[in-house]
């Protein structure tokens, strides 16, 4: 590979400006101190649009780069954007945040642009090599961030249980791929798919058993979750909700990308992990959530539940089942986004609260917020015709299209049962009696990100079809052959 | 395996090991057999300048300490990346060349942070 | 007859130090049992012809990591009585685990059957004179993508740290050197004429 060229490197070129940007920007940090945190913010924001801007410019062609290590393709393309957007949700959300908390450190912003950009490489990977590095660069970040709030004791427990399990979990990846590898004589995902199809082997299978847990543990599914209410709980509410909406989506286009391009002859073999994931997941965020009474752990909750329908599209192994995993992880994202707005504005006396009895009727100190908080919940309880419902609904679709119908019926009974604690919430914020009103005076930026979210969960109805036509269109490079 | 000839290299080392181990066990091993062994509890207590040991060896120590060994063992790895290239670069041309000067680059990156922040600072 | 004597010495002293570390009643010599089983581990690489992974091995996790361990296990103010306190019931479950892992390490033995052409599939080695020349000959150019992203995981390790552990203290008087520098004789002293009687 010595005969070099930089047109070699094009397809790279978005990730190369976030990398630079990043060394750049903490050297700026680095001089002009924590103090002008939001400065760096507001450039971390600005590098996360130009490298939108940079991706949407070049070429979605599959092209693969690097010695077969990085591809692009459409699909890349369309998940890079989406990971970009709450990248740029989550950094606004964030300055604020950290301004109010006195907790402010130039770091945060930049922690988050390189988490980011491991986001990126893992949705490019297109080897074993090259999914491990991508996956480490984004946890090490993400790690870190946890744990930022140092001197608070549950964030330093926070950022040290998601260490020591995330070491764990990605052992177990690396085990898996060291085994796949053995039994398939290359890391690259194209080849090991073309040595199964010839003939699958017990050893790749125990294999892929083994990553689909490291994977597990990152999407949060069950049994592979624990890590989640602590570290949500643990983590400065920022960083919670950065967790919730956008490393996820990275390790759902992952393991799409890894299932279905090294795996697709023994799909019938991954898809029995994947039901089982999926249904655990659903049961337990939909049964564990209803007890408990902190907001952020509430809201892991409905994490680990969101990400088993999320996974019941992939179970399905259908163009529309993928299609509908990418619809389901953008709607939620959003919908996270505007409701850890929300969290994050829970503050009495310049302090945060997080209980769910604080928000005890609010929709009489203010309606406004207790409005947006009650479509956001209605949303994710799956009530048409909210955004959240058709996230619900061509999940269960294309789960029914694929014949499975077990897991559709049961996905339905526990979003019933999800539904009760969100409406709870509903319940609790227009019927209880007002407590203290929170303090006013909300950065302009988290008011933008809570109204558009709410925008979007009331006029996604309207005109769903172009996001459902840009995911079906990204996904269907997965099945070039049928 | 590798081969017979490349393993005869490591001969001398193995033979290093095992008069090394050899040596060291025989002088636990007649320790214990030749010397006279009559412990009784004042020998056995742990001396610290004729009196009775205040408290336990161990103490909380300043997190600086550590601080600065993380960091030798990540520009410890950075070294490490240096020897293949170093013995390959003739072979590998002007891309091996600067593709290690962007991953210098990146480690100097985050020394210049290093240093401005203030962490290689003792006080 | 000397290699697989060899191999069986470094493996069972791996196995067994590595049984000791869990076992041992002081964290520090746990840590020395790593250590031992770090030692052996790099012997296993050297017959297998992997030197620099070896040297490696024994630079790195020896000489940096496991001193590192080794400092924080010294210097730790903790109670390792208490901490093992209740470790015991965690056994059966460990062993479950275990138990799980080697029976599908078991199936996977006696299951050794892959596509005849997939030999095909790995990389060809590469005949240099020696094992740190043919890394550095597919390190710097065909992996050069895994090799830029270790330099850039290396740098959040390194903010990592800094960011987790560095404290800036107020009040602590530093050297300025660049003020001891520029220091001119006029700013230290100043000659006076001293008119006898009058004082200065």
């Amino acid at each position: 590979m010595t005969d070099f060229s930089f047109a070699l490197l094009s397809p790279l070129a978005p990730e190369i400006f976030l990398a630079v940007a990043g060394l750049f920007l903490l050297v700026v940090g680095v001089f002009r101190g924590d103090k002008d945190t939001s400065l760096v913010g507001w450039m971390t924001v600005l590098a996360f649009a130009i490298t939108g801007y940079l991706l949407l410019n070049g070429s979605w062609e599959e092209t693969t780069a690097l010695n077969g290590m990085f591809i692009m393709d459409q699909f890349a393309g369309i998940v890079k954007l989406v990971i970009l957007t709450g990248l740029i949700i989550s950094v606004a959300l964030g300055i604020d945040h950290i301004k109010q908390e006195n907790t402010a450190r130039f770091e945060y912003p930049i922690l988050t642009l390189f988490a980011g950009l491991g986001m990126l490489l893992m949705v490019s990977a297109n080897d074993l090599l090259s999914l491990y590095m991508g996956l480490e660069l984004q946890s090490l970040a993400l790690y870190v961030l946890a744990s930022i709030n140092r001197d608070n004791v549950k964030s330093s427990e926070a950022g040290l249980k998601y260490f020591v399990l995330g070491a764990i979990s990605s052992g177990m990846l690396l085990f898996g791929a060291s085994l796949v590898y053995g039994y398939t004589g290359s890391t690259n995902f194209a080849t090991i798919g073309e040595a199964l199809a010839q003939q699958g082997s017990m050893g790749a299978i125990i294999g892929l058993v083994f990553m689909l847990s490291g994977l597990a543990f990152k999407v949060s599914a069950v049994p592979f979750h624990m890590w989640t209410p602590d570290v949500y709980e643990g983590a400065p509410t920022s960083v919670t909700a950065f967790f919730a909406m956008v490393p996820k989506i990275a390790a759902i286009a992952l393991l799409i990308r890894l299932l279905f391009e090294a795996f697709p002859s023994i799909a019938g073999q991954w898809t029995q992990i994947i039901w089982i994931l999926s249904a655990l997941s659903m049961a337990v965020g939909a049964f564990a959530a209803l007890q408990q009474a902190n907001i952020k752990r509430l809201l892991a909750y409905s994490s680990i539940g969101n990400m088993g329908f999320a996974l019941v599209g992939l179970a399905a192994g259908s163009v529309e089942g993928i299609a509908c995993v990418i619809v389901y992880m953008v709607i939620y994202m959003i919908m996270t986004a505007g409701t850890f707005g929300i969290v994050l504005s829970m503050r009495r006396n310049g302090h945060a609260v997080e209980n769910i009895s604080d928000l005890s009727g609010l929709s009489r100190n203010n309606p406004v917020m207790a409005y947006a908080l009650a479509i956001l919940m209605f949303s994710m309880s799956g009530i048409p015709p909210l955004a959240g419902f058709f996230g619900k609904f061509l999940v269960f679709k294309a789960a029914v299209g694929a014949g499975l119908y077990g897991l559709s019926v049961f996905g339905v009974l526990c979003s019933v049962v999800a539904a009760y604690y969100y409406i709870r919430i509903i319940k609790i914020m227009f019927f209880d009696e007002p407590v203290a009103k929170f303090d006013a005076g909300v950065p302009f930026a988290r008011n933008l990100i809570v109204g558009l979210s709410v925008a979007f969960m009331l006029l996604f109805i309207f005109n769903p079809s172009p996001l459902l036509d840009i995911s079906r269109d990204a996904v269907s490079v997965f099945f070039h052959n049928e | 395996m590798a081969s017979t000839e490349f393993l005869a290299q490591y001969l001398p080392i193995l033979i290093f090991i095992a008069i090394a181990s050899v040596v060291a066990g025989a002088a636990v091993f007649l320790s214990l057999v030749v010397a006279k062994q009559k412990p009784d509890p004042e020998k056995l207590s742990a001396y610290e300048c004729g009196f009775d040991a205040f408290d336990d060896a161990r103490h909380k120590f300043d997190v600086r300490f550590y601080l600065v060994a993380i960091l030798f063992i990540i520009f410890d790895l950075e070294v490490a990346f240096l020897f293949p290239w170093a013995v390959t670069l003739g072979k590998i041309g002007m891309f091996g060349f600067w593709s290690m000067v962007c991953f210098l680059g990146v480690l100097t990156v985050g020394f210049i942070y290093e240093w401005k922040k203030g962490a290689l600072d003792w006080e | 007859m000397l290699q697989p004597l060899a191999f069986y010495l470094f493996s069972l002293v791996t196995l067994l130090s590595a049984t000791f570390v869990i076992t041992a009643k002081n964290p520090v010599h746990s840590v020395l049992f790593l250590i031992l089983a770090f030692f052996n581990a790099a012997g296993l690489f050297v017959l297998l012809g992997a030197e620099f992974v070896a040297m490696i091995l024994v630079i790195v996790y020896v000489g940096a990591v496991a001193v590192l361990f080794l400092f924080v296990v010294m210097m730790l103010d903790t109670g390792f009585a208490e901490l093992r306190k209740g470790a015991l019931q965690y056994v059966p479950i460990g062993l479950v685990i275990g138990g799980v892992l080697l029976a599908e390490l078991i199936f996977i033995y006696s299951a050794w059957e892959f596509a005849p052409s997939i030999t095909n599939n790995i990389a060809s080695p590469v005949t240099a004179e020696s094992n740190t020349v043919s890394l550095g000959l597919l390190l710097y150019t065909d992996y050069v993508y895994a090799f830029q992203i270790a330099g850039l995981i290396l740098l959040v390790a390194m903010i990592g740290a800094i960011v987790l552990t560095h404290r800036q203290r107020s009040g602590v008087r530093r050297q300025k050197i660049k003020e001891q520098n520029t220091r001119k004789r006029d700013d230290a002293m100043e000659v006076v004429k001293v008119t006898t009687g009058k004082g200065v």
